[in-house]
């Protein structure tokens, strides 16, 4: 309860759109003798994931458990599955709270359901913590209903019943399973009812380790992404793309041609684009690439990487502590563009007919997808059924449904069904981008405390338009006034927090409204900003003569990171001896509830920087990584140490390796061999991940690895070269590729298949 | 438009579609087979892997003229036949270390792990770290360790 009224205050502060003055404020003379202490900052209080839950308070409850004939129990998620298992965990809650075998749980993708309002949305790692008490309550109560009609049929009493594996029991040896009353349990008139649920020390799967559900689909090539989805009549359809980003057209000069090649059954022009429709994907290819398109300006022609940096040093904020009497440490760091793009590229289905609509694709947040497309179709948002489609990674990309209004918008042009398929060169270049940004810090220090603590994050706009999950808060992000850049400053509060009593610490987000398609990609802005912190904190402890670890230790200020810190440390074997141009490297991070510490070692000596991989970056290698993570409760250990290593592999990729070069307003980047995700010559030979849960219920796990892994990994190359990293990745400088052309958008596919 | 006739996990199939499209396309938008899967077309993530005749290539960039009426292709949906069984041993290493994530990947990653053992094998070794190294099917969520581990679990039953 007392939880609850703090929480509540809170809300009040993020309502009035906090600033930063409250940490101005503080400042505790009386300690001197130790870390001068620092203001909790919003996002320990109430973060990201605690405005999802709020806003998904008054909805929650529609979300249902049905117990089938056959004895199995179905549950819809309003939710996306893209990997992360949320699919899984939701069966784990509903099998322990109704005592039924996980085998027994069917769990599918909700359909768009405006009535949920922001309650369905995949985002900010908060889909467990928002639907752990819901589910499990719906499931509680639905074993009750079935144990009280079994209790009713038999004339006992309910206390006396027991359940075990789907079968409900009595002392008599009476035995009826679930399947046989579900039909008698059902009701007619909605009801209220209250139910206790078990106690975590009660648990037999929620906290144990399982695989995945879907796993078996997965291995034999069954599981039906949307990609693999068959709707009659809906053929396969791509986009020939204008050479700069958001162009569009002017002319298209041979429509008549194109229209006569093999295959090709459909030719017509769209906003961004001159869609082909044929027989089979391959020969979209060769048509969209024959077409002859008069292309007219993109939103960000003539913006390079340089052009963009300059635009951001223009829009840096300034620091407040001037340092006069103290000492200064000044830093700044810039982050390239990245791509959010996950493996199946940008696909949907869409049947758009005279008075309705109906659509496929993988959304994270598909009542807001509905609405746009009823919007752009002139339909009334009910004649819009919009399914979830099962996504191939998402790392925030299916956040936009992009890809869903342009195959509505085709299908509507053609008055026939359409299977749209980006292209792997269409989403690297015109799909979301994690936009460039500036990390500028300032500490100040003195008589072996820190002072204050600064920073100042600028960045291209990331896009919020798709809200928390509506229209009000979407429509909200795209108001003139309130507009993007405070949604995004109160994103950037409630996501952002520094671990340590570094005295006076603000941090601050600026913005400039550059028209890149951006988006949030996997931890947002969390691994450039933790990155940056930590390498100045790196920097701090050797400028007042400590070891990374023993000057962490004097600051950090939470129990909880302060526990998985000292876990890394003993388990990661800090300090240990080791070659010279291989070194250590730790950060913290603490975000969703959860508290992580990574600890890597990285080989930088020239023979290992310099492997030969063909068309491959290799470059320094992480050779041993560790996580030790604090979930709180972990619903499923397996799940939680595979989105560590995930995340792992995401901070190394960004650390290293992965980035969008961006000339005259276009990515270079066309495949996988330019855009440089950590592959099997990049991944860590030891890779560990500890589970240390304090209690409590689950915080995020899907997004939290991945700054402290960027961090530490950054960390441990600045060391282990000598050298402080201030442009990331740290291979961005050079171009390991020859860049496919910008015209015609995509390549042709090659014919050397038969020599991998 | 011309014929062309393969053995597709097992059985003789004839198709009827223009020379140069590529074998990914016949398999997926005319036959229906969908565990092959783009994820780029260029002959470089790998998520197409499927066998010819026991070895590992990208249909994604073989025209289906290239492919010959006696060449057996195996996709993921035919890899358990081809040891008669429910699974293939590599798919069973998949599941014991609960390998997926998104699982997009996955087919590809497990066609091209049985190829490798068979190679690996036909020299007369066992795989090392290199041979692992070397992959270059992409995995975006980055499973790569359990993929490390079920191949060398999935090697030591096959």
């Amino acid at each position: 309860m007392a939880e609850d009224l703090r929480r509540r205050r809170f809300l009040a502060y993020l309502v009035a759109a906090p600033t930063l003055a409250v940490a101005v404020q503080w400042l505790d003379p009386q300690r001197a003798d130790a870390a001068v202490p620092t203001l909790p900052q919003p996002e320990e209080i109430f973060d990201l994931g605690d405005l999802q839950n709020l806003a998904a308070a008054p909805t929650a409850n529609l979300v249902s458990v049905q117990v089938n004939p056959d004895g199995t129990a179905s549950f819809a998620v309003p939710r996306a599955e893209v990997g992360q298992g949320i699919t899984t965990a939701v069966a784990m809650m509903v099998a322990e709270e109704m005592d039924l075998p996980l085998d027994k749980i069917h769990v599918s993708l909700a359909d768009a359901r405006p009535e949920l309002l922001m309650n369905q949305l995949t985002g900010g790692s908060n889909s467990v913590r928002s639907i752990y008490t819901p589910v499990r309550t719906a499931a509680a109560i639905a074993r009750q209903r079935l144990v009280d009609t079994a209790a009713k049929q038999w004339g006992v009493s309910a206390s006396d019943l027991t359940t075990s594996g789907g079968v409900i029991s009595h002392p008599s040896g009476k035995t009826a399973t679930y399947g046989s009353l579900a039909v008698a349990a059902a009701s007619s008139t909605v009801q209220a009812a209250t139910v206790q649920l078990k106690s975590t020390s009660d648990f037999k799967v929620l906290g144990t380790p399982q695989n995945r559900i879907d796993a078996r689909d997965i291995v034999t090539g069954r599981k039906t992404f949307g990609m693999d989805m068959q709707v009659p009549n809906a053929l396969p359809t791509m986009v020939r793309r204008p050479p700069t980003i958001n162009g569009t057209v002017r002319s298209v000069n041979n429509a008549a041609a194109v229209l006569a090649m093999p295959g090709v059954t459909d030719v017509v022009a769209v906003s961004h684009g001159v869609a082909v429709r044929a027989q089979t994907f391959g020969q979209c290819i060769d048509g969209l690439r024959a077409l002859d398109v008069s292309w007219g300006p993109g939103t960000v022609d003539g913006e390079s990487d340089a052009t963009v940096l300059a635009k951001l040093k223009a829009a840096e904020l300034p620091m407040v502590v001037p340092g006069l009497l103290t000492q200064v440490l000044d830093a700044e760091f810039t982050f390239a563009f990245a791509s959010n793009s996950p493996l199946e590229p940008d696909n949907a289905i869409a049947d758009v007919r005279k008075d309705s609509a109906e659509i496929w694709s993988s959304l994270k947040v598909p009542i807001v997808a509905q609405e746009d497309i009823a919007a752009q179709l002139g339909l009334p948002v009910g004649a819009v059924k919009v399914h979830v489609a099962q996504g191939g990674g998402s790392f925030g990309r299916h956040l936009f449904h992009d890809v869903a209004a342009e195959a509505a918008e085709i299908s509507q042009k053609l008055g026939k069904p359409v299977k749209l398929m980006w292209s792997r060169t269409d989403d690297f270049r015109q799909g979301r981008t994690h936009p460039m940004c500036t990390s500028r810090v300032r500490v100040t220090y003195a008589l072996g405390n820190v002072v204050s603590y600064e920073q100042r994050h600028t960045s291209v706009q990331t896009e919020f338009s798709h809200g928390l999950g509506e229209m009000l808060t979407s429509f909200a992000a795209k108001l003139p006034i309130a507009g993007n850049l405070s949604f995004a400053e109160s994103i950037f509060l409630l996501t952002q927090s520094s671990p340590y009593n570094f005295g006076v610490t603000t941090q601050l987000l600026n913005e400039i409204p550059v028209k890149f398609n951006t988006g949030s990609m996997r931890n947002i802005y969390s691994p450039n900003v933790v990155t940056a912190q930590e390498l100045v904190v790196d920097q701090l402890a050797a400028k007042m003569g400590k070891d990374p670890v023993s000057f962490r230790r004097s600051f950090l200020r939470d129990a909880r990171v302060k526990a998985v810190f000292e876990k890394a440390v003993s388990v990661g074997q800090w300090g240990r001896a080791l070659p010279a141009g291989v070194a250590q490297g730790i950060a913290v991070h603490s975000e969703y509830q959860g508290a992580v510490c990574c600890l890597v070692e990285i080989d930088c000596r020239p023979a290992t920087v310099n492997r030969p991989v063909t068309d491959g970056v290799t470059g320094p290698r992480v050779t041993k990584a560790l996580i030790v993570v604090d979930p709180g409760f972990a619903v499923n250990p397996r799940g939680l140490e595979a989105q560590m290593i995930g995340g792992m592999n995401d901070g190394i990729a960004l650390a290293l390796t992965s980035s969008l070069h961006m000339k005259d307003g276009l990515p270079l980047e066309g495949s996988w061999d330019n855009y440089f995700y950590t592959r099997q010559w990049n991944t860590p030979l030891d890779m560990q991940v500890v589970i240390a849960p304090s209690g409590g219920d689950p915080s995020g796990a899907g997004e939290l690895g991945v700054a402290p892994a960027m961090a530490a990994v950054a960390c441990a190359y600045a060391r282990a070269t000598g050298t402080l990293p201030t442009y990331f990745p740290i291979n961005h400088g050079t171009l390991g590729f020859e860049p496919y052309p910008a015209e015609p958008s995509t390549p042709q596919s090659p014919t050397n298949g038969l020599d991998s | 438009m011309s014929s062309h006739t393969f053995v597709l996990n097992g059985e003789r199939v004839t198709v009827e579609v223009a020379d140069d499209v590529r074998l990914l396309w016949v398999l997926r938008d005319l036959l229906g087979v969908t565990g092959p899967k783009y994820g780029c077309g260029l002959n470089v993530c790998k998520a197409c892997t499927s066998h010819i005749n026991g070895k590992a290539f990208n249909p994604c960039s073989v025209p289906v003229s290239a492919i010959n009426a006696d060449d057996e292709i195996t996709t993921i949906e035919g890899l358990p036949a081809t040891v008669g069984k429910d699974l293939h041993p590599m798919q069973e290493a998949w599941l014991e270390q609960d390998v997926a994530q998104c699982g997009y990947c996955q087919p590809g990653q497990i066609m091209n792990a049985v190829a490798l053992v068979r190679r690996v094998r036909a020299e007369g070794r066992a795989i090392t770290d290199d041979d692992l190294d070397q992959i270059r099917n992409i995995c975006r969520c980055g499973t790569y360790s359990r993929i490390r581990t079920a191949i060398k679990s999935g090697a030591a039953n096959m």
